[in-house]
């Protein structure tokens, strides 16, 4: 008798869990149908997408575990991949070497900035989240003032082709198309007309080996006591900030490899633009999947790669069926990123109060039960 | 005796004083390998202050060190960092939990402490790099668990673990490292249940049978006499008694505890206004409070028009939890009655609004607005509960600054609040003078009925007496009830007419506070759990 | 030694100033001082950059002065602000789709925004209450969110007055509406005095200096200085009897209000109002506007506002063209996303003070 209730609690919590991703498996049945793409090309757009995104996406894992939540500044990776490429394509590198020496390039700066930042959310503590974010919008400034005015007269660019006209400063687009999915098409293999990158493939599952690697070294474990409790870790010994500022800068410079392979599959850069979304559509990708603001796995970001890519392909054209205007569908897709970060935010935040409300429910419990005892 | 076997541990007069303010004098006692000793003592009266010294604190250091000597071995230590202390083989398991929650029992043991794997990464980027020894890790915390005599799967999540098995957790991991000769247990069994604690007290044989000395701080003096060898006991930052476990009884131990202080003569209050007939103004039934630490189970209690009630009681035993639970600042249960009108719970308006006031324990949290000006901390209450201090102008009711400006000046002049003014922030005040704006806040309200809780709380000694005088005065010239609560059983005796103790969360009894020091150390213990 | 007594004294006290001032405004004061020095050698006309720099201070100061209610009652700078604007966006569209123009448009548009602002912002208020100490980043996001949202509403919405709905398709709202003949510089023009090349918008440095004093005088009400004291420390203050829960509420309600007039005031100055995701992006400028006034995330007052606003505006407008006529480079943008958000970083990045 007592069992069944809990049964349906469970299954209840199952759903509650997983609320986010079902709810876009429901949004993605309703609109596939009507956005009216055959199979294979969402097949293959899917493909594509998940070798361009997913790295991103995975390196958003390292500050959760450390317990610092989304990873706003995730962007700074980004401008430090858009730097080295930037060079790579002045220097006339490319192909697959252009990519590596990209690559190469941004570890350096990724650090120095992953240093920075990490630095930062250690004096701001508890509010790391607001902080990453607000970070993310100083360094594009500093980026701006890099790569729009000191590239040319301090940094030397060779090439007027990617210079502005003006003499200073590197163009609105960069074309990388002499990178264009170098590292997709090697190893490609075609399966029934769907093109699979195996090379960028092999890269992501090096990456997701590197994590589960990660998670069962010393690092990996300090990382994880931080995250769930700064103090007691800090009682036991472990070096509290520098873990902390480890994880920021191994997430910058993933970030910055990302940054990368997403690029050379664009096969161009919006130079001043292209990081500015990044962070927010990895993140939301990221929460589809199932994560949380403290708990996030490769599964979670797999799976949220690819429903919500998904969303993204057929809402637009969906939307256009239904209300006749394809800007709606666009809308809709924005809107859905921004929804699903605040309804993430605010169960993460409930959650927390949550677990201090229910110790003291529980004790009221037990001494209601003592009173009625008596 | 030998003098090639020196005592395990040996504290030579140890001092320490808080900014002249003397908690410790002369303490000494030794410890032999594998022997128990049972620490007790009042709150206050200076257990974790030497413990701190012992294990090395940051706080000791930061506040000047200590006087005396402390010997391992025979030979002379001094620990500047905790760690120091682990690394010479003292270990100390803290009254709060100190275990990462999503980790396994193996993996809180040997926190920090793992053992780790070689691999090439390792190598070039160092030891952080070593991936984890899992099987190891296993072996090792089984062995440390298998030291306590009790069974607790390694593999178990703490999240998922009773409280019973998180203790144990956190003594198994003291235990694995294996230099450990002395273990500090600060009240480990105060969140057990019976059972247990039992358990509890056979692993500390057990260890103790192996070689570990350990030192047991407890209230429950049953356990005590159950497990140590020898007790020691303190009072008021001196050793007062340090004997052999089998001359002691409870009721000894108790009555050491709350002993008659020497400089402080008990009785002084010499008008004992028992008086009987005076009608009941609050009575309050079958009280439970939430609060953390200091839980509230069915209380009971009549308070008379006019006296001054004195509460006290041990810590965390649920004193604090009165006060705290009726003026509806941690959640409660019960039936309070004011004046004959049903006061409902969990409502401070209500209260308020009822002319009750409360001085709370926690000056800083809770008592005073920081970052505000004393206008604004002693006005505020009034005002938004009495409409005081506000003026209509127009159509739009104002703060009235003057009014304000006026009732502050005269506490401030009454109360002899040192500040520079009335706009001062309170922040700036010394601990004394913050707690006389707290009262002054309370008064400002005007009440029928005031709760003060530990009105004295690290303050000096003349603060302490000025607000002892006003709270008298308070109480004789307008005729409020006043119910104190404090830890310190010798002011509550000077000030109050009668006293009731807390244990266990309920009232252990109530007793005039001219009854002997004995009376009160028994109640005080009777039913600590 | 008596005189070197004295000398470390006004050390000390110098030091202490720059403390409280704190450094970073200092230095932009600073530099916004330097402009304003060096605009006659760069051949800028100075009365034409102060008309300016007042212009977009009457036009912004409503926004900024949105931060003052949630920050007093302890939650945080109003990231939310688009929420706000949302409302005032409503407002400013029905008002012309009901067909008003002038200066009555403009009163309507204040009226239809407020229920809206109420019904948002108790909305916001109550999710911010169930979230206490997370306010900033929420805030943050259920501002986009709400925006992103009335992105498709303006294209859904039976919205049909031709001035503001596509000429082509005959629905759904352009992204840039025109006021002219509705309520185009409405306060700016009024009572407005020109000596020589100085112009003032009198009418809307007036209509924020109401806002202000009726803000500032809320705060000295009995419910103000309730507010305030949650603010400053919400345990004392549900000791004292507060409800926690309403104050802040009321807080939130406040700022979104704040928030809706201040866009139709920014707007009635622009001359133009923009939708879509034009909202998304003011709350930070805002937020560091009052920062630079010498706000911290849980203390403010108006003068923070005057002052901050000023700066942030100052800073703005004179840049470009002071820069730009000295050494030939538009460096105005770095400038303003360096100095804003290293602004709101300094304030987040500062230890809490009070009881937060």
């Amino acid at each position: 008798m007592s069992k069944k209730p809990r049964q349906n609690k469970n299954v209840k919590h199952l759903l509650m869990d997983n609320s986010v991703p079902l709810m876009f498996i429901v949004i993605c049945a309703i609109c596939i149908p009507l956005s009216g793409f055959s199979p294979s090309y969402l097949i293959n757009e899917i493909v594509t997408r998940l070798g361009r995104n997913l790295f991103l996406v995975l390196c958003l894992l390292f500050p959760i575990m450390a317990g610092m939540g989304l990873n706003f500044a995730m962007t700074l990776g980004a401008m430090a991949g858009e730097i080295g490429l930037i060079l790579a394509s002045d220097w006339q590198i490319w192909g697959i070497p252009g990519i590596i020496l990209a690559m190469i390039l941004s570890i350096p700066i990724s650090i120095f900035l992953g240093y920075i930042c990490g630095t930062l959310m250690n004096m701001a503590r508890g509010r790391e989240m607001i902080t990453s974010y607000i970070i993310n919008y100083f360094i594009n400034g500093i980026y701006l003032l890099v790569v729009l005015y000191m590239m040319g007269p301090i940094i030397p660019i060779m090439h007027s082709s990617i210079k502005l006209p003006r003499g200073y400063g590197i163009r609105n687009t960069t074309s990388l198309l002499n990178m264009r999915q170098r590292l997709d098409d090697l190893l490609a293999v075609n399966v029934g007309g769907v093109k699979i990158p195996v090379l960028t493939f092999l890269i992501i599952g090096a990456l997701c080996l590197f994590i589960v690697w990660f998670r069962r070294t010393k690092l990996g474990q300090d990382m994880r006591a931080v995250g769930q409790d700064m103090e007691v870790a800090r009682e036991a010994g472990i070096k509290v900030e520098r873990t902390r500022i480890i994880s920021i800068i191994l997430s910058t410079v993933f970030a910055g490899f990302g940054m990368v392979i997403y690029l050379q599959n664009m096969g161009n850069m919006a130079t001043y633009t292209s990081h500015s979304q990044i962070g927010m559509f990895c993140i939301a990708a990221l929460l589809v999947g199932g994560a949380a603001v403290d708990r996030a796995s490769i599964g979670n970001a797999f799976l949220g790669v690819i429903l919500f890519h998904l969303m993204f392909i057929v809402a637009p054209s969906a939307g256009a069926k239904i209300t006749g205007d394809s800007m709606i569908g666009e809308y809709f897709r924005v809107f859905v990123s921004y929804g699903v970060i605040t309804v993430a935010l605010v169960m993460y935040e409930m959650k927390k109060r949550s677990v201090k409300s229910r110790t003291g429910q529980l004790l009221a419990q037990a001494q209601r039960e003592e009173a009625a005892g008596k | 005796m030998t003098n090639n076997s020196a005592p395990l541990l040996q504290m030579q007069n140890i001092k320490k004083d808080f900014f002249g303010n003397q908690v410790l004098t002369d303490i000494n006692f030794t410890l032999e390998a594998g022997e128990v000793l049972g620490l007790c003592g009042e709150n206050g009266a200076g257990k974790s202050t030497l413990m701190k010294i012992l294990f090395g604190m940051d706080v000791i250091r930061e506040t000047g060190g200590y006087g005396g000597s402390i010997l391992l071995h025979g030979e002379k230590v001094e620990f500047a960092t905790p760690f120091d202390a682990l690394a010479a083989g003292i270990g100390m398991v803290h009254q709060e939990f100190s275990l990462i929650p999503g980790f396994s029992a193996a993996e809180n043991i040997l926190l920090n402490r793992e053992p780790v794997k070689w691999n090439p990464a390792s190598e070039i980027f160092g030891d952080r790099l070593s991936t984890l020894h899992y099987k190891e890790m296993e072996e090792q915390a089984g062995k440390a668990i298998k030291k306590m005599g009790v069974e607790i799967d390694p593999d178990m999540v703490i999240s998922d673990m009773p409280v019973g098995h998180k203790q144990f957790t956190e003594i198994a991991r003291e235990l694995s490292k294996d230099q450990l000769k002395l273990l500090i247990l600060d009240e480990p069994t105060a969140v057990l249940t019976e059972k247990e604690a039992e358990a509890l007290l056979d692993s500390i044989r057990r260890m103790a049978a192996q070689g570990i000395a350990v030192i047991f701080i407890t209230h429950r003096l049953h356990e005590i006499l159950a497990v140590c060898d020898k007790v020691v006991v303190m009072r008021d930052g001196f050793v007062v008694q340090d004997v052999p476990a089998r001359q002691a009884s409870v009721a000894s131990i108790a009555k050491w505890m709350v002993g008659r202080s020497v400089d402080a003569p008990s009785g002084e209050k010499a008008e004992n206004r028992e008086n009987g007939g005076a009608k009941t103004i609050m009575s309050i039934r079958n009280l439970w409070v939430d609060m953390p630490g200091e839980t509230v189970r069915s209380v009971n209690l009549d308070i008379r028009e006019g006296e001054i009630l004195g509460i006290g009681g041990l810590a965390g035993q649920g004193k604090l939890g009165i006060p705290n639970g009726v003026m509806g600042l941690y959640d409660a249960g019960g039936e309070v009655e004011f004046n004959g009108k049903s006061i409902p719970l969990n409502s401070p308006r209500s209260c308020l609004d009822a002319s009750l006031a409360f001085v709370s324990e926690d000056r800083r949290g809770v008592g005073l607005l920081l970052n505000e000006s004393l206008e604004w901390n002693v006005a505020f209450p009034a005002m938004q509960i009495q409409n005081k201090f506000l003026k209509k102008i127009g159509f739009i009711t104002w703060r009235d600054e003057k009014a304000i400006h006026a009732v502050t000046q005269k506490y401030i002049d009454e109360l002899a609040i040192k500040c520079t003014s009335s706009r001062q922030k309170a922040r700036e005040l010394s601990g004394g003078n913050q707690q006389k704006v707290c009262l002054a806040k309370a008064f400002a309200l005007e009440p029928k009925f005031l709760f003060v809780s530990e009105p004295t709380r690290g303050i000096d000694v003349g603060a302490k007496a000025l607000v002892l005088e006003s709270l008298k005065k308070f109480n004789r010239d307008s005729g409020v009830t006043v119910v104190m609560i404090s830890s310190e059983l010798e002011e509550l005796r000077q000030t109050c007419d009668r006293i009731a103790i807390v244990s266990g969360g309920k009232i252990a009894g109530i007793l005039p506070a001219s009854e002997s020091s004995e009376e009160f150390g028994m109640l005080m213990v009777s039913q600590v759990k | 030694m008596g005189n070197t007594n004295r000398l470390s004294d006004g050390k000390g006290r110098i030091g202490s100033m720059v403390q409280s001032f704190g450094l970073p405004r200092l230095i932009i004061a600073g530099f916004l001082l330097l402009l304003f020095i060096l605009a006659p050698f760069a051949g800028v006309d100075l009365f034409m950059q102060i008309t300016n720099v007042l212009n977009r201070f009457s036009w912004n100061a409503v926004m900024v002065l949105a931060m003052v209610p949630m920050i007093h009652a302890g939650c945080g700078p109003n990231f939310g602000l688009p929420l706000g604007v949302v409302s005032g966006l409503l407002g400013a569209t029905l008002s012309i789709e009901l067909g008003f123009t002038g200066a009555m448009s403009f009163v309507m548009a204040i009226l239809i925004s407020t229920p809206f602002a109420l019904l948002f912002g108790g909305g916001y208020g109550w999710l911010l209450n169930k979230i206490k100490g997370g306010e900033m980043m929420i805030a943050t996001y259920v501002g986009f969110s709400a925006a992103s949202f009335m992105c498709m509403m303006w294209l859904l919405l039976p919205y049909s007055s031709p001035t503001m709905v596509w000429g082509l398709s005959g629905q759904g709202l352009r992204t840039t509406i025109s006021l002219e003949g509705f309520y185009n510089r409405v306060l700016s023009d009024f009572l407005q005095i020109r000596i020589g090349q100085l112009v003032i918008p009198t009418g809307a440095l007036l209509f924020f200096a109401l806002l202000a004093v009726l803000v500032w005088a809320f705060l000295h009400t009995k419910t103000g200085t309730a507010m305030t004291a949650v603010g400053s420390n919400p345990a004392f203050a549900k000791a004292a009897g507060i409800n926690i829960d309403r104050t802040r509420t009321l807080s939130v309600i406040m700022s979104t209000w704040l928030a809706a007039v201040g866009i139709l005031v920014y707007e009635q100055g622009f001359g133009f109002i923009q939708l879509y995701t034009a909202p998304l992006f003011l709350a930070l400028p805002a937020v560091s506007a009052v920062l630079i006034g010498g706000a911290s995330v849980n203390k403010a007052t108006i003068t923070n506002v005057v002052i901050g606003t000023f700066l942030f505006q100052g800073i703005l407008t004179m840049t470009p063209t002071v820069m730009n006529a000295m050494i030939h480079m538009d460096m105005a943008d770095v400038i303003r996303t360096v100095v804003s958000n290293g602004m709101i970083l300094y304030a987040l990045t500062r230890k809490m003070e009070g009881s937060r």
